[in-house]
């Protein structure tokens, strides 16, 4: 496992000039261990997602520069596959067309015809879609889109996952079930994962260090947290974990206590 | 299992198919009543019945000339639409596609294509037969021209309304020019795209109608204009339900086409 496989050097980002200049985030800098599961939480408007746009690369930072493996990030790219909030599947294929848009594309030339349908087959047989492969996505429940969309993203076998609040659209019980197949994801495939989420349960659950955002304009890395618990983890066993409450404490007191929103 | 399917399709004839039925019924009654008198100047759909009786039976005959049967007449019709509409749509998306996706071809075109939309149909019709000197070029530009417009229109707005999120995908995959254009904008911008479609051939069918009855030659719009001039006021009457029925069924085929292509997802 390499050490600073993700590193996001000095990052500022500033959208519009001269006096409509809004600085969003800055002088981020954030060091990724390979097989990480680091989540960013911060109040809404904090420029959590541009972080994540950024190491993406659908948005090029104002300064700074983000490092993938030693080498810079320049626009966006399968290595860094994004799994979008609103699932964003596209309505008019199938589910196994979504996928096979992302495996054609990615691998083709590298494996034949037939290895990339098994791949595909894969990828959805990882996230227990494989009962609805010729469903559109307008007859599925958003949960299982956003499953098919987590599958799209790992079947790019991405360097670095990133996950944008990925769970935020879906109702809790759904949810719950989600991050336990993220998690067990994860532990099988040993991915390094980059979540942006609001959800402190969510963040101590699956995160290995949760990554604390100060509050906007000028957002920045408030504080760092390590969550020293084994993984895989169970939710129930969970509830009355010294650590795992020590963890959960500490989120909530920065959010509300040092970084409290004032709602206009 | 019969039973039920013949009770919906009862069903269905009962709440579908009678009402529109009983209310044709209804208006040939009145329409029949109101041209009974000797004195009346358009014919009864009885009259009109047993005057295009000939015309029905037989709608591919040949006596060659403009002397052919209802059927050639629709198809030498339907020809032109086909020829004119498709060159408005190979011109329409690919001008609608430059500019949905260029904000300075949108600034530079959009006024001319605001004012030139407006320009009737047949007001295009000297123009083009001074610029061909044929009548059969001119009717096909007569119906390029007219359908194209929507077809430009809807196309780039379908275009500029491609939610980010699909372009976001198609960035993380690297989906770039030709991919990105025929997997991402094409689908994309579809039912956008279908509906300027289906407005188009619409129009088409009402240009080709009047555009016809000047240029003369087969077709069903010179066949009125013939009949006219003939007084055979009936053949008008037949001649107009065909057009009717003709441009329903081209309305829904395309609207068919682009529920296929979309798959129905136009909804979401």
């Amino acid at each position: 496992m390499k050490e600073k496989f993700l590193q996001i050097e000095q990052v500022d980002m500033i959208f519009g000039q001269g006096a409509k200049a809004a600085h969003v985030l800055d002088q981020i800098n954030l060091t990724v261990n390979q097989g990480e599961f680091i989540s960013i939480i911060g109040h809404s408007g904090c420029g959590k997602s541009t972080i994540l746009n950024v190491v993406a690369g659908l948005l090029d930072a104002s300064s700074g520069f983000v490092l993938l493996d030693d080498k810079e990030i320049k626009g966006p790219g399968p290595e860094r596959s994004v799994v979008f909030q609103n699932h964003s599947l596209l309505p008019w294929l199938t589910v196994y067309e979504n996928v096979a848009l992302a495996v054609n594309k990615a691998f083709k030339g590298k494996m034949s015809a037939q290895q990339r349908h098994d791949w595909i087959l894969r990828s959805l047989d990882m996230v227990h879609m494989s009962h609805a492969l010729d469903r559109l996505p307008s007859q599925i429940s958003g949960g299982m889109k956003q499953r098919v969309g987590i599958a799209r993203a790992l079947s790019l076998e991405p360097k670095v996952l990133l996950l944008d609040e990925p769970f935020g659209a879906l109702d809790a019980l759904t949810r719950a079930h989600l991050q336990d197949e993220v998690m067990r994801i994860q532990g099988e495939l040993n991915s390094t994962v980059m979540m942006i989420t609001h959800d402190v349960d969510e963040a101590v659950l699956l995160s290995d260090r949760i990554v604390m955002m100060t509050n906007g304009p000028k957002a920045t890395i408030g504080e760092i947290l390590s969550v020293n618990l084994p993984k895989p983890r169970n939710r129930i066993e969970m509830a009355d974990n010294p650590e795992y409450n020590r963890c959960r404490q500490a989120v909530l007191s920065f959010l509300y206590e040092k970084q409290a929103k004032v709602e206009l | 299992m019969n039973e039920s399917l013949m009770s919906r399709a009862l069903n269905y004839s009962k709440y579908h198919a009678l009402p529109p039925l009983l209310m044709l019924l209804f208006f040939l009654l009145l329409w029949e009543g109101l041209t009974a008198g000797a004195s009346a100047t358009l014919p009864a759909p009885s009259q009109v019945l047993s005057e295009t009786w000939e015309l029905i039976i037989d709608p591919f005959y040949d006596n060659g000339g403009t002397d052919v049967g209802m059927g050639w007449q629709i198809l030498a019709s339907l020809e032109r639409v086909a020829y004119g509409f498709a060159l408005a749509v190979i011109f329409g998306v690919s001008l609608g596609v430059l500019i949905g996706q260029s904000t300075l071809a949108m600034r530079a075109l959009d006024p001319i294509f605001q004012v030139l939309r407006t320009v009737p149909p047949l007001a295009w019709l000297p123009l083009s037969l001074a610029g061909f000197q044929d009548s059969q070029p001119s009717a096909l530009f007569v119906i390029f021209i007219t359908a194209i417009w929507p077809i430009i229109i809807n196309t780039s707005v379908g275009i500029r309304n491609i939610p980010e999120d699909y372009r976001n995908v198609a960035r993380v995959l690297n989906l770039r020019g030709v991919e990105y254009f025929s997997k991402i904008m094409l689908p994309a911008a579809a039912p956008y795209i279908f509906s300027g479609l289906r407005i188009g051939v619409g129009l088409s069918w009402l240009a080709i109608v009047a555009a016809e009855m000047l240029i003369g030659g087969v077709g069903i719009g010179f066949f009125i204009w013939d009949a006219w001039n003939s007084s055979k006021i009936s053949e008008i009457v037949l001649a107009l339900v065909y057009v009717g029925v003709i441009g329903f069924i081209l309305d829904r085929s395309v609207a068919w086409v682009g529920n296929r292509i979309t798959r129905g997802t136009s909804a979401s």
